[in-house]
């Protein structure tokens, strides 16, 4: 089995429009969480969320191409332009047939679906744009950017709800390390911060009013983000040999499903998956200092995943520096596990843990070091990036400083 | 008891899994009501009286214990809405 190595990222967050930027939001805990700017939305009980602000396609796409995407294949694109440049691999004809390209979403072109169903619904448009289906499609993102790139291998989209980028980013890795690709570009993307989809979200009940406040007792629910992350991966030897800056080496990836309940989180499910991740990457518990939770607010996610975590680590557990990123950025489910991935790396890199913002009371049924507040120093050497999306469907990878 | 309270129980009742007439003592929890059955029988609250009933599935168990708990709130909910 080959070594996989990540030599490259980008992301497009509520907190920055590029990686420095959003590293620097996160150690500082800056929150991109405020009132939706969308309208109207007087039919909302829902008012909050984390919105990528400052975005502007223009900069990034010429008139002619941005007709054909959907803010979700934009904000893809953007995050693998970083990823791509910032690795410094020249895609020439002899890679491109053997780079794949895998892009996890929740749910695809929610704006372009919402705007137009609303057309034909609400103002009887009698006909609607001709390009609905491609910018709505759930591959969208994964086709946009092996067209942008000239990524000629395998390419898809991989979809597991709120854990869709850690499954992308998983399925990459097994590639590389298998043989089957010599470079990957992978991450996640979602863009659906629409009227309908908040609506549906409101129906669930599990919505902050306030602000996302993970594993803090006051906590209230989830908050609903947008954005992409995108890495690109390679063999760790074919990095060393074209003397990459190497970003962090992924070690493993575990999988499993609760096979229970659509809704309710199960941490029997959850403590597999991070069982699984630290098996295949030959970690003991004792051996990683940091987890990415994933956190997302809500009274059973938080709950579950601190037991699930004491289910897999023991008395480690104790020593662990835990954050939710999501108390920053939101949750934007299909985009999560890359913007955390990519956290997560950095934090490895950097010797810091990021803060789990917006925590005000001790919970004793979350009762872990959840770095609240403040980032904070910590000499690591490896880490874990939980994502557990609804449907029971889990997902976690294990990364080492390299 | 109220025609408002007789409803609430009544919705209440359709939700419960226990093979006896529901009491306004009962525990939800008791009754079998889960989280999303519970979010479904607000909605029904709702749609019934033509109230918000500002509950959230974070903080349901601390609002929401028993069943005179949903007819109390939905009692209040609806004197208002009738004097606004």
């Amino acid at each position: 089995l080959k070594r996989v190595a990540v030599t490259g990222w980008g992301v497009v967050s509520p907190i920055g429009l590029d990686a420095p930027t959003y590293w620097a939001g996160l150690v500082a805990g800056r929150c991109g969480i405020g009132p939706i700017s969308i309208a109207p939305n007087e039919r909302l009980r829902q008012k909050i969320a984390a919105e990528i602000k400052d975005f502007d396609p223009i900069v990034h796409f010429a008139p002619d191409r941005l007709k054909f995407l959907d803010r979700v294949s934009q904000l893809a694109v953007v995050a693998a332009q970083e990823a791509i440049a910032g690795s410094g691999l020249v895609l020439d004809d002899g890679l491109r047939p053997h780079t794949a390209c895998i892009i996890g979403s929740g749910a695809g072109g929610q704006i372009t679906q919402d705007e137009v169903f609303r057309q034909f619904y609400e103002e009887k448009a009698s006909r609607v744009p001709p390009l609905t289906i491609p910018k709505m499609m759930l591959s969208g993102p994964a086709s946009h950017v092996s067209m942008h790139f000239g990524l000629e291998g395998p390419a898809y989209a991989v979809a597991s709800a709120c854990a869709s980028a850690t499954h992308a980013i998983g399925q990459a890795f097994h590639m590389l390390r298998s043989g089957a690709v010599r470079c990957a570009v992978a991450g996640g993307a979602e863009a659906g911060i629409t009227l309908g989809s908040l609506k549906g979200w409101e129906a669930m009940r599990i919505m902050a009013p306030d602000t996302c406040r993970p594993f803090s007792k006051d906590r209230l629910g989830m908050v609903l983000g947008e954005g992409a992350a995108v890495v690109v991966l390679e063999t760790f030897d074919d990095a060393v040999r074209r003397g990459a800056e190497i970003l962090g080496e992924i070690v493993g990836f575990g999988m499993s499903a609760d096979a229970r309940d659509l809704i309710s989180p199960d941490e029997v499910g959850m403590a597999r998956a991070m069982t699984a991740a630290l098996g295949d990457g030959r970690l003991a518990a004792q051996d990683v200092q940091y987890v990415n939770a994933h956190g997302t607010g809500t009274a059973a996610n938080d709950v579950a995943e601190t037991s699930a975590l004491k289910r897999v680590f023991g008395e480690h557990a104790r020593w662990l520096a835990i954050s939710s990123t999501k108390s920053m950025v939101g949750h934007p489910l299909g985009a999560a596990g890359a913007l955390e991935f990519v956290a997560t790396l950095m934090a490895l890199r950097a010797g810091v843990a990021p803060p789990t913002i917006g925590y005000r009371e001790p919970d004793p049924l979350c009762d872990l070091d959840v770095v609240p507040n403040e980032a904070r120093s910590l000499a690591m050497n490896a880490a874990i990036s939980n994502s557990f999306g609804f449907g029971g469907l889990n997902a976690v990878l294990a990364v080492k400083r390299v | 008891m109220s025609a408002v309270a007789e409803d609430v129980m009544a919705i209440i009742a359709a939700k419960s899994k226990r093979d006896r007439p529901v009491q306004s003592s009962d525990w939800l929890d008791e009754l079998g009501i889960e989280s999303l059955e519970a979010v479904e029988m607000i909605f029904e609250l709702e749609d019934r009286f033509g109230i918000e009933i500002p509950v959230n599935a974070n903080n349901a168990e601390e609002v929401f214990k028993t069943v005179s708990d949903v007819v109390r709130l939905v009692e209040e909910l609806v004197a208002a809405k009738d004097a606004s």
